[in-house]
Parts: structure tokens; C-alpha cells; sequence
């Protein structure tokens, strides 16, 4: 690594303190999404990801030559869905043009886009109670994938399976002000186009990309500064990182009095650093044209208020109405819906009566950290919401005890039983007879001489570890707060 | 009786009375082929499986089949239409070697229809020319006279239409590419409205523009052709929600009630005197039976050939972007990178007058001169079509020759793109605004044929039938 790169990091661990200070930061996003319809954009392929190379493509999206696009009529659906929810306007007619320039993976050397009259524009998205503006949202398709062999010389190969997957790309104004809220505002996007379940927002399969323009300027000053464009981002931390390096680049080079020249670099992941594009590559002329072999995409403004009438609740409505009608703390209420699908569950569980705020505990803890061990998904967990439900009216009413219900919970997710007869068959019902507890506690300060003087001699742990004798003897299912009581009482009887 | 003077409608009716047989039929042809093509050069490739497929359509038959409208017809196909397993080369060397793996959807209703493909025509490369000189391979000679060119960029198909090589062909029109070479070579070519006829399977030239058609002997073949060919496809968004009528149906032998209208602009100094006077009497004729001839003004015909060439070369710069040399067609040996890949690949692949034509549409389209040149012709293009609608407003259908000239000396024009450019003068026009035309032979200067132009008002293709149906029947009985 040069010495400039050194001076830069130095930079970003002094961040917080030093000349950072000075600098104000200017970011804009450009976010594509790759739409999950069944078929590609403008053919019948299907759209699948991690199919074997060329298996999902045709004579259209190989660009053979006298084939022409026909446009799929759900991804226009989808755009418009994902333009109303970030609040733009839909156009009645937007235009398909093409976007011409070669390339190994774009099969007719043109890239069929919008250009001039995109689908829809001027939208925001709420971040913190503060509007980011939204400029466009065009559709467009997405090329296929090069693989190249390993060592330099070595042939090049082209995966068309991805070529002609409808996307869109979402662009925003200069909005954002740090690389945290860059962050979140593509986690607050991702939850919305997973609600409207017209993407699967995958940044490592690709299905969200994300390019940011970044630029800096002294605090105070109104004119924006030079910006550069950030590509090649795999994740949402990378995003991060790669915005602080490049503020950071940027602040160094103008604080010694230097000038930042208008590019597009590359974030390197592997030295978490970005480079310029190493190739000088020439200006782009696009050469725009409407793409004659297209009509015009037409949106009424019927069709328009259907897909807006189909939306239903966004994450934000969600979490609100969560809190207010669960009583759940904001932070529990965020967590439940930040994706659609847990929300659902949630949704369905406390449907059967169950207190709203011991259901968030459940699924956020216990049954997540299942799910995430087996990578499984919420929506084919083996606990079903309904034996979710019938689990937690177990533990409300006192039936089984919590320790029992972790054990019923694992067992139901492992062999797909319901609770109820998990804890039939078991005979794990909570023992709340006095008498017996009572019998088991003199069992136990008979045995265990040793912790009966211990706690005499002022030592309160010999408490925990004789309940804990107890519950071993019960199987566990003894009722721990009758338990307790009992013990503490006999104790002071002694 | 020589089978090779017969129309498809004649052969169609021998075939369903079972008088000859389709294996008859395509030996015949395929005979006069071998016999004649050395000097016309007309196909680029025949198609050696034919009397296979007239077997198999002789025993559908035999097996009580019924005869379909195309049975046993053999039929030529421009080069730049899409044949399952037929070489399509659009005349280029880029294309030397690429079969396309599918039908378009022309040759799909051609062949439901019973329909043999006996070939594939020779053409300009890519369709870029008005003489079939620019083939990569060879140029095709006018059957009239074969010092001189068929026409372009279908002349494979006029030529083989016009030398009895096949019962009809398919050619493609973007400027006046089926109607030129029809006058050219004597016969009959349609181009219908933008949007009849699917293009899917059609090597794109200028998409806004192009448009499959039919060549043929008489305007009956252009009508059964088009019955067969024409509909609605869901493989091309720009093909119309229409139901076409059956064509066949319009012709006739009168224009009583038909207002013609024949606009001065196409009538310059520079035209042909025995073109213009063929024309002319064709006009006397078209009053003879009966029609009211008014002259009439299309007053910015004089920028069509400019706002045409703007069109068609940034469309077609962009629709030739894909031969690169990465998936298909030519690809040069000699490259030490990507970018030497696509530029010795193209440079190698490319004849002149393609290069020509992307450089030109390339730099219409470049930043900077898109608005003075390309939105500056769409914004032209739409008072050309004004001026069709203003004038069928008033008359049914406008008469104007095909062509200003009869057909050249092979080489004549070659060295000189511009002149070659204003042979497209009386047909591009038509393209830019969409609309229906038909050119048919109405007399001979010497021994080189003369063609009459006649334009329709968009799907207007009854009343553009009715007139030809009427000129042709007039020409038939008087020579
Ligand atoms: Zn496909």
C-alpha cells in the first residue's frame, strides 16, 4: 500500500476528531433492483438464481439477431408498485430507449432502458423523520455475468441466465449526509421492496446493487464539491466502508490544497480501499434512442390506483401500529417488522390470544436462534404460528414451566409435533401441588446438609443452587415461583 | 404448359384438383434453377431438402389431406429472413456462417400453409443499397438485361420472381427495398402498413421502417401471400391488433368512383422521359376505367431522402452493434484484446457501405448532434405524414412511378453512394409515414420494365389492391 493510502487511513481512525471535522459529506445513491418475476423482462426465461450457466436463455435474450423484446407486464407492475410506495408519481407513458454501448456480456450491445421518460420520478423515503428524495425510478434489463479464468491470458466465458432479468434503478437526490445513513437507508429500502414482495433484495446474490456518488465540502460552503462514483459494492457494509474511505480520500487530498477529479473508482474489498478505474476508459456516449422495436409503456390511471390499492401496509405503519396496538417498545416493534414475512408470524401467533409482548420475546429469541442454526426460513419453520401460539398459552397459564416450554420448543421444531402433544405424551405439565413440591423440598434440605449451613451462615447463592436440586428432581417442571416460596419459607422454619 | 409460367393461384388450383403433384412442381423449379441461376445469381443458398418436403406434402395429400393454400408452393426467401437451419447471411461475411436456430414467424405461416422453401435470396449487405452490388458475395443480374442490376436490396427475389426461378418470394422493405426491384425486374411488390406483418425473424435494418412483403408475378399472388403471412404476433410488440382481412377479395377489373391523386413532387426534371410517360399513360388507363385523377401536393417530399437516411442509419448503427464477434458470425483471428477483438471483427466482418451506414446513424446519434439531426428527422417525419393525410383527404390513392429511372448498368452508380441513395426516392417516403404501397409493371422502355407506384392510406390495403388489381388487368389485355 502507497503512503497515500496510509495517510488516508490514518485519517479515517482519526475521524472523529480531526480534520473530518472541517468537511461536510455529499452522498446519492443508485440503487438496482432486480425485480422477482418468474420470466425476464422482455422473454420467457426464467429468472432463477444459481442455474448452471446458458441454461435459462432464448434467441431473445442472446441477442440473436431478428428476434425482437416483448415486454413482461408484471415487472411493469412491480415498477410501479416500488414507485408508489417511495411516493413518485407514475408517468402515463414512459419510453423504453436504448442505451448503446459494447460490452461482452450485453449480447445486442445496447441495453434496453429509460432514458428521457422514465416510469416515475420525484419520491422520498423517510429516514429518521427527514425526507430523502427520490429523482427517478426507471426499468430496465440487466446484463448477463463474465467469468474469467484464472490466470491472465486465459479465455473469458459469458453467462447469459441474468441477461434481460428486469430491474430497476433507483436514483436519489444528494441527500444523504454520512455513510451510517447511507446504511440505513438502503436497510429502510430493502424492508419496503421485501414487503411489496417484488424483490428478494439479496446483495451477495446480486439481486441489489448499489453505486454511490460521493463528494465533500467545507462545512458551512453551499456549492457542492467534485463528486466521484463509487461501483463494485457487495454489501451494505461495504457500502459503508467504502463511502468513509472515499470522504476520507477526498478530505485529504483538499486539505492539501489538491483537486479531486470527476471519475468512477472501484471499491476493492480485499484492501478495503477505492482505486480508479485502471483501464483510462473513454467517455461513454450512450447514444440514447428510443428503442423502436418497443411501444410505449402505457400506465392508466386506473391500473396505477389498483397496484397503490394492492400495497399493503410499509414496514414504517407497521412498527407504529405494532407498538400501539401490542404495546410493544419501539426497538421490539422495529425488529418484528423489519421483514414482512416475521411480522406475519408475529401477526398470526398473538391472533390466538397470547400476550403480544412474551410472543416478540419467543420469536425474537428462541425461535430465531433456531431458525438461524438450522438456516431456515420463518415462513417454512416447522412451528407453525399456531403451535407458536398454542406453546405460549402453555407457559401463560402456568401448564408448563419456561425451562419446559425451550425443551418443547426445540422438539417441535425438530420433528414438527405440536406442543400439546409434545407435552401429553412427555407428561410435562407443570406440577403446582403444594404438597408434593413440599415433600420434594424436605427430600432435598435432608440431602444437602452442606447448602442448608451455607445459607445459614448469610450465604444467599445456596438458595439458587437448592431450587436448582429441586427442579432436577421434578424433571424441571415444577412451578419455579411456588418452588421459591416454599423453600425460603421452610428455610426460615428451620 | 411450362409449370414455371404459372401464378400461385393457378398452381394452387392444379394442386387441389391434383393435376400435378408438389414433387412436379418443385423439380421443375428447382431444374430452372440449376439451369439458370449460374447467370442471374440469384440464391444464395438452395435448399437440397425441397423434393423431401414435396414428397412428404404429395403423400399428406395422398392420405386424404386437405390441400392447404400454399401447398407445394416453392417460395424464395431474401436472406435477412429467418430459415430454421438455412444459412441467413444477410449477404454480409459476418453472417458467412450463422444459422439461426429458429423460423420467423413469416416462414412459420408460410410453411403451415404447405409452403416450400426452395432458397434464399441474394440482397444488399444488411439491405444497405438499391442495386444487390453491395452483396459480400456476389451481385445478382436483371433477368431483362444482365449488364444490368435487379434492384435492391431484394433484387435475389425480383430477380428470381422475374426469371421464373421460383412462384414468388419474400423480400424485405425499409426505403423501397421489395417495391424497386419489383420495378426493376417486372413484377409485383408490396410492402403493407408498418405493423400487418410480423417482423420477428427479420434482421433488423431500421426497425421503425421495415417491413416483410411480397414479390410476386401478379397482384392475386401478392393477395394470397399476404392472407397467409399477415396477423397479429405476440413475438413482436409492433405488429398491430388487427385482423386482416382476406385480400383476395378486393380485386377487380374497374376504378369507377376511386379518386387517384398524383402529386407534382414526384414528377421532377431529373426523372426519366420513358418513365414518366409509361407512368402517365398508366394514369390515362387508371381514367379509362373509370377513376377521378387529381393532381395533388406532398410538399416536404423533398426531405425524405435526407430524414430517411437519418432514421434508418442511427436505427440500423444500433440494431448491427450485436455482430461482434462474441456469440455468433465472423470473428477475426488476429487480437491481442477486447477491444482489437471488436474492431478487426467488425472492420474484417463489414463490407463499405455497412461501415458507411454506422458511421453515419453513430454520429446522428451522438451527443451533441442527436437533436440537430435525429429528433430534428422524427420532427420532419411527422409532416411527411401529415402530408399523406392531408392528401387522403382528398383522393383514395396516389399514383407515382416506382422509380425515377429504368434499371442501371451493373456498376454504374457503385462508386457514387449519393446517386445510388436518390433511388430511393419515390418509395422512402412511404416507409417514413407507414403506410401501404405497390408497385406492378405498366409497360417496357426498350426491352427494361416500367413500374407504377401505388400508395394506400394506413391499412387502406383494400383500396391500393383494388386499383393495382384494376391497372394490371388493363396492361394484361393491351400488351
Ligand atoms: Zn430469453
Amino acid at each position: 500500500m502507497d503512503v497515500f493510502h496510509f495517510e488516508v487511513i490514518q485519517l479515517l481512525i482519526k475521524k472523529q476528531v480531526g480534520m473530518m471535522e472541517n468537511y461536510e459529506l455529499v452522498i446519492g445513491l443508485e440503487v438496482h433492483v432486480e425485480l422477482s418475476t418468474e420470466s425476464k423482462l422482455f422473454c420467457g426465461c426464467s429468472t432463477r438464481f444459481g442455474a448452471e450457466p446458458n441454461t435459462q436463455v432464448c434467441p431473445v435474450c442472446s441477442g440473436m439477431p431478428g428476434t425482437l423484446p416483448v415486454l413482461n407486464k408484471k415487472a411493469v407492475e412491480s415498477a410501479v408498485k416500488a414507485a408508489s410506495a417511495l411516493g413518485c408519481g407514475v408517468e402515463e407513458v414512459s419510453i423504453f430507449a436504448r442505451k448503446n454501448y459494447f460490452y461482452p456480456d450485453l449480447p445486442k450491445n445496447y441495453q434496453i432502458s429509460q432514458y428521457e421518460r422514465p416510469i416515475a420520478s420525484d419520491g422520498f423515503l423517510m429516514l429518521d423523520g427527514r425526507k430523502i428524495r427520490i429523482k427517478r425510478v426507471h426499468m430496465e434489463e440487466d446484463a448477463g455475468k463474465l467469468i474469467h479464468s484464472a490466470g491472465e491470458s486465459g479465455p473469458s466465458y459469458v453467462d447469459l441466465n441474468r441477461s434481460g432479468i428486469p430491474l430497476i434503478e433507483i436514483v436519489t437526490e444528494p441527500d444523504l449526509k454520512s455513510s451510517s445513513e447511507a446504511e440505513t437507508f438502503l436497510n429502510n429500502l430493502k424492508r419496503i421492496l421485501e414487503y411489496l414482495e417484488i424483490s428478494d433484495c439479496n446483495m451477495e446474490e446480486g439481486s441489489l446493487r448499489c453505486d454511490a456518488n460521493i463528494s465533500v465540502r467545507p462545512r458551512g460552503e453551499s456549492r457542492l464539491g467534485v463528486k466521484t462514483e463509487i461501483k463494485n459494492m457487495n454489501s451494505f457494509k461495504a457500502v459503508r466502508k467504502a463511502i468513509d474511505y472515499e470522504a476520507a480520500r477526498q478530505v485529504s487530498i483538499l486539505s492539501k490544497n489538491g483537486r479531486i477529479s470527476q471519475e468512477t473508482r472501484l471499491w476493492n474489498e480485499s484492501i478495503q480501499v477505492t482505486e480508479g478505474m485502471r483501464s483510462k476508459e473513454e467517455a461513454h456516449d450512450y447514444r440514447y434512442f428510443p428503442d423502436p422495436d418497443l411501444m410505449p409503456v402505457y400506465v392508466t390511471g386506473q391500473m396505477c390506483r389498483e397496484i397503490t390499492e394492492s400495497i399493503g401496509e410499509l414496514p414504517l405503519e407497521r412498527k407504529e401500529r405494532f407498538v400501539r396496538e401490542y404495546g410493544l417498545s419501539e426497538y421490539d416493534a422495529s425488529s418484528l417488522t423489519s421483514r414482512k414475512k416475521v411480522a406475519d408470524y408475529y401477526e398470526k401467533v398473538v391472533s390466538g390470544k397470547i400476550n403480544p409482548k412474551a410472543a416478540a420475546n419467543w420469536i425474537m429469541g428462541d425461535l430465531m436462534a433456531l431458525l438461524k442454526e438450522h438456516k431456515t426460513e420463518i415462513d417454512s419453520s416447522p412451528v407453525l404460528p399456531g403451535y407458536m401460539a398454542e406453546l405460549l398459552s402453555f407457559t401463560e397459564d402456568g401448564r408448563i414451566t419456561g425451562t419446559t416450554a425451550k425443551d418443547v420448543l426445540s422438539e417441535c421444531f425438530a420433528t414438527g409435533i405440536c406442543p400439546g402433544d409434545i407435552v401429553r405424551e412427555k407428561n410435562l405439565l407443570q406440577i403446582n401441588d403444594q404438597d408434593l413440591i413440599t415433600g420434594t423440598i424436605r427430600e432435598v434440605l435432608e440431602n444437602n446438609g452442606k447448602a442448608v449451613a451455607d445459607y445459614r451462615n448469610g450465604r444467599e447463592q445456596a438458595v439458587g443452587f437448592l431450587v436448582g436440586q429441586i427442579m432436577r428432581k421434578t424433571g424441571g417442571k415444577a412451578n419455579p415461583a411456588i418452588v421459591r416460596d416454599t423453600l425460603l419459607k421452610a428455610l426460615k422454619e428451620m | 404448359m411450362d409449370i414455371l409460367s404459372l401464378t400461385i393461384g393457378r398452381i394452387a388450383d392444379m394442386v387441389r384438383k391434383r393435376e400435378i403433384s408438389c414433387l412436379e412442381i418443385c423439380e421443375r423449379f428447382l431444374d430452372a434453377v440449376k439451369e439458370r441461376d449460374g447467370e442471374i445469381n440469384c440464391y444464395l443458398h438452395v435448399n437440397d431438402k425441397i423434393l423431401e418436403e414435396a414428397k412428404a406434402s404429395d403423400s399428406r395429400l395422398a392420405g386424404g389431406g386437405s390441400p392447404r393454400a400454399l401447398e407445394g408452393v416453392p417460395v424464395a426467401v431474401k436472406d435477412n429472413i429467418c430459415v430454421r437451419q438455412m444459412p441467413a447471411t444477410c449477404a454480409s461475411r459476418m453472417l458467412e456462417n450463422f444459422v439461426p436456430p429458429y423460423d420467423a414467424t413469416v416462414i412459420e405461416r408460410l410453411r403451415d400453409q404447405g409452403a416450400l422453401i426452395l432458397g434464399k435470396t441474394n440482397m444488399d449487405e444488411f439491405a444497405f443499397g438499391s442495386s444487390t452490388e453491395s452483396s459480400a458475395f456476389f451481385t445478382t443480374r436483371n433477368p431483362f438485361d444482365i449488364t444490368r442490376v435487379p434492384g435492391g436490396s431484394s433484387g435475389g427475389s425480383a430477380a428470381a420472381v422475374g426469371a421464373r426461378l421460383c412462384m414468388g418470394a419474400l423480400g424485405s422493405d425499409t426505403g423501397g427495398s421489395i417495391r424497386q426491384p419489383a420495378a426493376f425486374c417486372g413484377i409485383v411488390g408490396f410492402k403493407p402498413s408498418y405493423g400487418v406483418v410480423s417482423r420477428y425473424g427479420l434482421i433488423a435494418f431500421a426497425s421503425s421502417l421495415d417491413q416483410i412483403g411480397p414479390m410476386t408475378r401478379d397482384v392475386m399472388d401478392s393477395c394470397i401471400i399476404m392472407n397467409v403471412i399477415s396477423g397479429r404476433d405476440s413475438r413482436d410488440s409492433t405488429c398491430l391488433d388487427y385482423d386482416p382481412p382476406d385480400y383476395t377479395r378486393f380485386l377487380r377489373e374497374d376504378l369507377k368512383g376511386i379518386r387517384i391523386g398524383v402529386p407534382v413532387e414526384y414528377f421532377p426534371s431529373g426523372i426519366e422521359d420513358s418513365v414518366r410517360e409509361k407512368v402517365q399513360d398508366a394514369i390515362r388507363a387508371a381514367e379509362s376505367l373509370g377513376a377521378e385523377v387529381e393532381e395533388i401536393s406532398l410538399p416536404h417530399t423533398g426531405y425524405g431522402i435526407a430524414v430517411y437516411y437519418i432514421v434508418a442509419t442511427a436505427e440500423a448503427s444500433s440494431n448491427l452493434a450485436r455482430f461482434d464477434g462474441v456469440k455468433y458470425g465472423y470473428r477475426t483471428p488476429s487480437h491481442e484484446n477486447l477491444l482489437e477483438m471488436y474492431m478487426n471483427t467488425r472492420g474484417e466482418g463489414f463490407g463499405r457501405e455497412v461501415k458507411r451506414r454506422i458511421m453515419m446513424g453513430t454520429y446522428v446519434l451522438s451527443s451533441g448532434y442527436y437533436d440537430a439531426y435525429y429528433r430534428k428527422a422524427e420532427k420532419v417525419r411527422s409532416l411527411i405524414r401529415k402530408d399523406f393525410e392531408e392528401a387522403f383527404r382528398k383522393v383514395d390513392v396516389i399514383f407515382t412511378p416506382a422509380t425515377p429511372e429504368v434499371p442501371f448498368r451493373i456498376g454504374e452508380k457503385k462508386a457514387d453512394p449519393l446517386k445510388m441513395y436518390l433511388s430511393d426516392i419515390f418509395t422512402a417516403n412511404v416507409n417514413l409515414a407507414g403506410l401501404p404501397a405497390i408497385t406492378l409493371p405498366v409497360g417496357y422502355s426498350g426491352k427494361l420494365p416500367v413500374g407504377l407506384q401505388v400508395i394506400a392510406p394506413f391499412l387502406r390495403e383494400d383500396m391500393l389492391f383494388k386499383s393495382a388489381s384494376a391497372i394490371e388487368n388493363h396492361f394484361r389485355h393491351t400488351s
